[in-house]
C-alpha cells in the first residue's frame, strides 16, 4: 500500500484555474517513465504562484503510464474517425479529452475498453497498450478488458431492477458473493449516493432522478473495483447541481482509479482534470478525421498552449 | 438495432492460470468519500496479461455453450423446413408434369396417372372469391379504425378483430356450415365465406398499420386545401397505402390457400371433373384433396396427393417471398 | 365539413351548393361504408358465437357440465363426453409448449444476438416460412415420414431410456398418438414465438446492453440479466399466441393422433383433441345429438381460445409491452 496522501492544498484564489492537487511522495512499483536522477522519491517541482501560495504541478513524472497509445487510427469502414493518436494516460490522474463535436473523442474513448467491437465496420490501426499489453492482441479476452476498464455513459442507463440489484449484478456474475451487502454499501458510499438511497435499496432504480441515476451507474461501475474508469460526458445530460456532485466525486474516485473523461465542457475539464488532451478535426488531404492536437497538464493547456488551434478553442474563438 | 452486445466470440487460447490466482482482492474498509481517502491497493493481476482471470474462463465457456445451443436450435428449425420441403418434392417428383397440372384425376380412384386440374382451378376460384369478399371489408374497417373511430371505439374494435383472428378455423367452418349448408348443400361459395372470415382480420390489421404509416402531413395538406374527407382518402391516403394493402392481401391469400379445416365441411363432396361455379355445389380444392387422400391410405392417391402438396407448398412459399420483396421495396421507397 | 365549405365559398352560387352537397354525400357514403364494414366484422364474431352456442344447446341441455368430465364417447349409444378430448388438447398443447418455448427463445436469441446480420437476414425468413407450411401438408408429412421414424426409432428409444415415466410407459406400436401430435404442433408453434421474440429482443435498448457489457459481463450474462428480463412479458404474450395456435389446430392433429377414445397416461397411445375430433367425425355424424355434441366440443374450444386470447392481450397491455404484430 502506498503511504497516505498528504492533505489538500488550499486553492489559490488568484489562479485562473482552480483545482485540487495531490502530492505523491513515493515512486510507483512499475515505472514507465524515467525515475528521478537520484533514484529517490520524486517530488513534484513546486511553483510559486502570483499570490505567493505554492502551486504544485501534477506532473506525470514518476507516474506509471497505464495506457500507452501508439499511432492509433480508427476506421468505420472506409472513413477514418481518428488518426494518428499518440498519448499516454497516467495512473490516478483525471485525464480529460476535450474538443468540438464529431472529432472522435467518444470513438477514441470507447476504443480503450473495446466497446467499439460491436460496431460492424470498426477497425483500428496502431496499438493501445494497457500496462504494456496490447488490448487488441489476439489472445486478449475483451470481457477481461472491460472488467478492468469500466465505463460510464453519457445518459444514465440503469437496469430495470432494484437499486441493490443494479449494483450487485456484476459482482454476482464475478462470483463475489461474500460480503455483497457491504460491497454494495461501499460502492454507493463512494458514489456519494448511499445516504439518499439506503432506505430504498429494493425500489426500482428507474425511480431515481437523473443525477442519482448517473451516480448509481458510477457506483455500479466501481462495485467490481476496476482499474480504470472511462467517463463519456457523464454530466452532459444532468442539471448543474447534479453535474457539480459528479465533478466532486471524481476528485475522490481518482485516488483509487485512473479516470479518463470526455467532455465538451472546457470549464469542466479545467475544474476536474490534471491532464487535458485536445482533439480536433483535421480536414486536410480530402479526409475528415479527428486528431490529437495537444496534450499536456491542464494548467498549461489553458494558459500557455503550444498550438494555435488549442488556444483558439480554449478562448472560445471556435468550437 | 444492436446485433451484438458483447461482440463476436473471441479466441481465447488456453494459458496456464496466473500465479496471482483469484481475482478477488481484499477490500479495504468502508470508504469515506473525502479527499484524504485511501489509495488503491496495487494488484499484480491488473497489470498482467489480459487473458481471463478468476472465474472468467468458466463463464466464457458457459456463454459459448449457450451460443452453441442457440445456433443448433436455429439450424434445427431450418433443417426441419428443409426436410419437409425435400420430402414433399421427392415424393411429388414422380407425378409432376404438365399433364398433372392440366388433367382430371382418373375415374377410378385406385388408378395411377391423371392430374389435379379440377382441384387447382377450384382452389383458385374459392380463394379469389374469398379475397373479393374479404378485401373491401378489411380495408374499409381499417379505414374506420384510422379515420372515424374514437379512441375507445377503436380499442374495442381492435379487440373484435383480434378475437376474430384467434378463432379456431374449425369453429369458423362449423358456423358457416350452420349458416349456409344446413338445409341446402355444400358450395364453393360457403367455402369462400369461411375463408373470407379468416382473411378479414389479417387484412384489416395489416391495412391499419399501413394507413398509420401514411404521413400525417399528407392528410393535413389535403385538409388545408379544403379537400373533403372522402376525396382525401381516395386520392391521398389509399394510394399511399397501396403497397402495404397489396402485401397484406398476398399474405392472406397464401394463408387462405392452405386452409383445410372449414373446407372439409363446406366443399368436400365433389366430382372428378372441373367445376367453376361456386354457387352450384362444392368445388374440388387442393387442401381437401390432400386431406382425403392422406386418410385413404391408397398408394396412387398418395402420389397425386404429394403432387398436389408440392403445388400448394410451392405457391405458398412463392407468395411469401413475393410479399416480402414487396414490403421491402415499399419500405425503401418511403 | 368546414374544410369543404372553405373551398366552396370561393365558387359561384349553385356550383357552391353542388360541391358542398357532393362532398357531403361522398363523406357520408364513406363513413357509412366504413362503419358498415366494421359492424359486419362485429356481426360475424357475434353470429359465430351465437351459432355455436345454439348448435351445442341440445347437447348442453342433455349433458350439462358433466360433459366436461366424462370421457365416454359412444355415438351408437348416444353417450357423449368431452373428457378425453380436453385431456388430449391439454396434453398435446403442453408438449408443444414445453418443447417450443425453449427452442423458440433460443432461435430468437440466435437471430438477434448471435448471428451476424447477413446470416440472420437469411435464417430469420426461413424460420418464418416454417409457419407458412399448411397444416394439411405438415400432417401428411407427419403420417408418411415422421410417424414411421417415431415408431421405429424415437419412441422405442424413449421407452427404453425413460420408460419408468408414465408418459413414456407403453410400448409404441403405430407412431401415431399424442406424442407425434405434440411434435407436429411444436413445429407449428416455434416460428410464431420465435419471430415475435426476436423482434422483442432486438428492441431492448442498446444502452442497457452496453451498460451490461461495460461491467465485464459475458454475452450470456447480458442476455440473462438484461435482455431476457426486459422482454419477459412480451415473450409470455407471444407464448399465449402460440398456445392459441396449438389449441385450435384440427387438421394436422387429426391426421396423426389416431382418433382414440380413452384417456391414457402414455403419450405413445392414441387420443384425440377437441378440434381434431370435430374434424374427424363431423361428416359422418349419425344423429342430431352427435352433431350437437360436436358443436359442444366446438363451444368448449371457443371458450378456451377466447380466454387465451384475452390473456395474451392482458399480459401485453398490463406489462407495457410493445405489441409487435399479431
Amino acid at each position: 500500500m502506498r503511504p497516505p496522501d498528504s492533505g489538500d492544498l488550499p486553492d489559490d484564489g488568484a489562479s485562473s484555474v482552480r483545482r485540487r492537487v495531490r502530492i505523491h511522495a513515493a515512486p510507483l512499483a512499475h515505472q514507465a517513465t524515467q525515475p528521478a536522477a537520484n533514484g529517490r522519491a520524486v517530488d513534484a517541482a513546486p511553483l510559486v504562484g502570483p499570490g505567493g501560495a505554492i502551486e504544485r504541478r501534477a506532473s506525470t513524472q514518476g507516474r506509471e503510464a497505464i495506457f500507452d497509445v501508439k499511432d492509433v487510427s480508427i476506421f468505420y469502414g472506409s472513413s477514418e474517425a481518428v488518426s494518428g493518436i499518440n498519448m499516454q494516460i497516467h495512473r490516478n490522474l483525471v485525464t480529460a479529452i476535450i474538443g468540438p463535436s464529431g472529432c472522435g473523442k467518444t470513438t477514441f474513448l470507447r476504443s480503450l475498453n473495446r466497446m467499439n467491437d460491436s460496431v460492424p465496420s470498426f477497425r483500428i490501426d496502431g496499438r493501445i497498450l494497457y500496462h504494456g499489453h496490447d488490448i487488441y492482441g489476439s489472445e486478449v479476452d475483451r470481457v477481461e478488458v472491460r472488467r478492468r476498464i469500466g465505463m460510464v455513459f453519457q445518459r444514465p442507463n440503469p437496469f430495470p431492477k432494484s437499486i441493490y440489484d443494479n449494483i450487485a449484478w456484476a459482482p454476482r456474475n464475478l462470483k463475489m458473493k461474500d460480503g455483497l451487502d457491504e460491497r454494495v454499501e461501499r460502492a454507493l458510499r463512494s458514489a456519494a449516493l448511499w445516504d439518499e438511497v439506503k432506505d430504498r435499496l429494493n425500489q426500482s432504480a428507474l425511480g431515481l432522478s437523473g443525477g442519482q441515476q448517473q451516480r448509481l451507474c458510477i457506483a455500479r461501475a466501481i462495485a467490481i473495483e476496476p482499474d480504470v474508469l472511462l467517463l463519456d460526458e457523464p454530466a452532459s445530460a444532468l442539471d448543474p447541481v447534479a453535474t457539480a456532485s459528479i465533478e466532486e466525486l471524481m476528485q475522490t474516485l481518482k485516488n483509487r482509479y485512473t479516470i479518463v473523461i470526455v467532455t465538451h465542457n472546457m470549464q469542466q475539464a479545467a475544474r476536474v482534470a490534471e491532464r487535458t488532451a485536445f482533439f480536433s478535426l483535421d480536414v486536410s488531404a480530402g479526409k475528415r478525421s479527428g486528431v490529437l492536437v495537444e496534450y499536456d497538464d491542464t494548467e498549461v493547456m489553458f494558459t500557455q498552449p503550444a498550438d494555435r488551434r488549442t488556444s483558439d478553442y480554449v478562448t472560445g474563438r471556435f468550437g | 438495432m444492436m446485433n451484438d452486445p458483447v461482440g463476436r466470440p473471441q479466441d481465447v487460447t488456453d494459458l496456464p492460470p496466473e500465479a496471482g490466482g483469484s481475482f478477488e482482492r481484499s477490500l479495504p474498509g468502508v470508504q469515506e468519500p473525502d479527499s484524504s481517502g485511501m489509495s488503491a491497493s496495487d494488484l499484480p493481476d491488473l497489470s498482467g496479461p489480459l487473458t481471463p482471470s478468476g472465474n472468467l474462463r468458466r463463464r466464457q465457456l458457459v456463454s459459448r455453450l449457450f451460443e452453441a445451443a442457440q445456433t443448433a436450435s436455429a439450424l434445427l428449425a431450418v433443417a426441419v423446413l428443409g426436410l419437409v420441403i425435400y420430402s414433399v418434392t421427392a415424393r411429388a417428383a414422380s407425378v409432376l408434369s404438365l399433364s398433372f397440372l392440366t388433367h382430371d384425376p382418373p375415374l377410378v380412384s385406385g388408378e395411377s396417372g391423371g392430374g389435379i386440374a379440377p382441384a387447382i382451378l377450384g382452389t383458385i376460384v374459392i380463394v379469389a372469391l374469398a379475397t373479393v369478399i374479404a378485401m373491401p371489408i378489411g380495408v374499409l374497417s381499417a379505414l374506420y379504425l384510422t379515420e372515424f373511430a374514437s379512441p375507445w371505439t377503436a380499442r374495442a374494435f381492435r379487440l373484435v378483430l383480434d378475437l376474430l383472428n384467434g378463432l379456431p378455423t374449425i369453429v369458423v367452418g362449423l358456423f358457416v356450415f350452420g349458416l349456409l349448408v344446413v338445409g341446402h348443400h355444400q358450395s364453393g361459395f360457403a367455402a369462400s365465406v369461411a375463408l373470407a372470415i379468416i382473411m378479414l382480420p389479417l387484412i384489416a390489421r395489416a391495412t391499419q398499420e399501413t394507413l398509420l404509416l401514411v404521413p400525417a402531413g399528407m392528410r393535413e395538406a389535403a385538409d388545408a386545401l379544403g379537400v373533403s374527407r372522402w376525396r382525401t382518402v381516395r386520392g391521398v391516403v389509399l394510394p399511399a397505402a397501396r403497397g402495404g394493402i397489396l402485401t397484406a392481401t398476398v399474405l392472406s391469400v397464401a394463408r387462405a390457400a392452405g386452409e383445410t379445416a372449414p373446407l372439409i365441411f363446406l366443399s368436400s363432396i365433389y366430382g372428378n371433373t372441373i367445376s367453376l361455379n361456386p354457387f352450384s355445389g362444392a368445388l374440388p380444392n387442393i387442401p381437401v384433396y390432400i386431406f382425403t387422400s392422406s386418410e385413404a391410405a391408397e398408394a396412387n392417391g398418395f402420389a397425386r396427393a404429394w403432387g398436389a402438396a408440392f403445388v400448394l407448398l410451392a405457391f405458398i412459399l412463392f407468395a411469401n417471398i413475393v410479399s416480402r420483396t414487396l414490403s421491402r421495396r415499399s419500405a425503401l421507397s418511403r | 365539413m368546414s374544410s369543404s365549405t372553405r373551398l366552396a365559398g370561393a365558387l359561384p352560387g349553385n356550383a357552391r351548393s353542388r360541391v358542398r352537397l357532393g362532398d357531403r354525400i361522398g363523406d357520408g357514403v364513406l363513413y357509412g361504408l366504413c362503419l358498415g364494414a366494421a359492424l359486419l366484422a362485429l356481426l360475424a364474431l357475434a353470429l359465430i358465437v351465437y351459432k355455436v352456442i345454439a348448435g351445442a344447446s341440445p347437447s348442453v341441455s342433455r349433458f350439462g357440465l358433466g360433459f366436461l368430465t366424462h370421457s365416454t364417447w359412444e355415438p351408437n349409444f348416444g353417450i357423449f363426453g368431452a373428457g378425453t378430448f380436453i385431456y388430449g388438447t391439454a396434453v398435446t398443447s403442453l408438449v408443444a409448449l414445453v418443447l417450443a418455448v425453449p427452442l423458440a427463445i433460443s432461435i430468437a436469441l440466435y437471430l438477434s444476438m448471435v448471428a451476424p446480420r447477413r446470416v440472420s437476414a437469411i435464417i430469420g425468413p426461413l424460420v418464418e416460412m416454417l409457419a407458412a407450411i399448411p397444416s394439411v401438408i405438415l400432417g401428411f408429412w407427419g403420417i408418411i415420414v415422421l410417424a414411421p421414424f417415431l415408431q421405429a426409432h424415437l419412441e422405442p428409444f424413449l421407452h427404453s431410456v425413460l420408460g419408468f415415466l408414465p408418459i413414456f410407459g407403453s410400448t409404441p406400436t403405430t407412431g401415431t398418438g399424442l406424442f407425434i401430435a405434440g411434435l407436429i404442433l411444436t413445429i407449428m408453434v416455434v416460428p410464431i414465438i420465435a419471430s415475435l421474440s426476436r423482434d422483442l429482443f432486438l428492441s431492448v435498448p442498446r444502452e442497457l446492453q452496453e451498460g451490461g457489457a461495460a461491467l465485464g459481463a459475458t454475452r450470456w450474462e447480458v442476455i440473462r440479466g438484461v435482455v431476457l428480463p426486459s422482454s419477459a412479458s412480451g415473450v409470455a404474450a407471444a407464448t399465449c399466441l402460440g398456445l392459441g395456435r396449438a389449441l385450435g389446430e384440427a387438421i394436422a392433429v387429426t391426421q396423426v393422433v389416431g382418433a382414440g377414445n380413452a384417456i391414457h397416461a402414455s403419450l405413445f397411445q392414441t387420443g384425440d383433441t377437441l378440434a381434431s375430433r370435430i374434424a374427424d367425425q363431423f361428416q359422418g355424424a349419425t344423429s342430431a345429438l352427435h352433431i350437437a355434441s360436436l358443436f359442444y366440443l366446438g363451444l368448449i374450444l371457443l371458450v378456451i381460445e377466447l380466454l387465451v386470447n384475452v390473456a395474451a392481450q392482458w399480459i401485453a397491455r398490463h406489462f407495457d409491452v410493445r405489441r409487435v404484430g399479431s
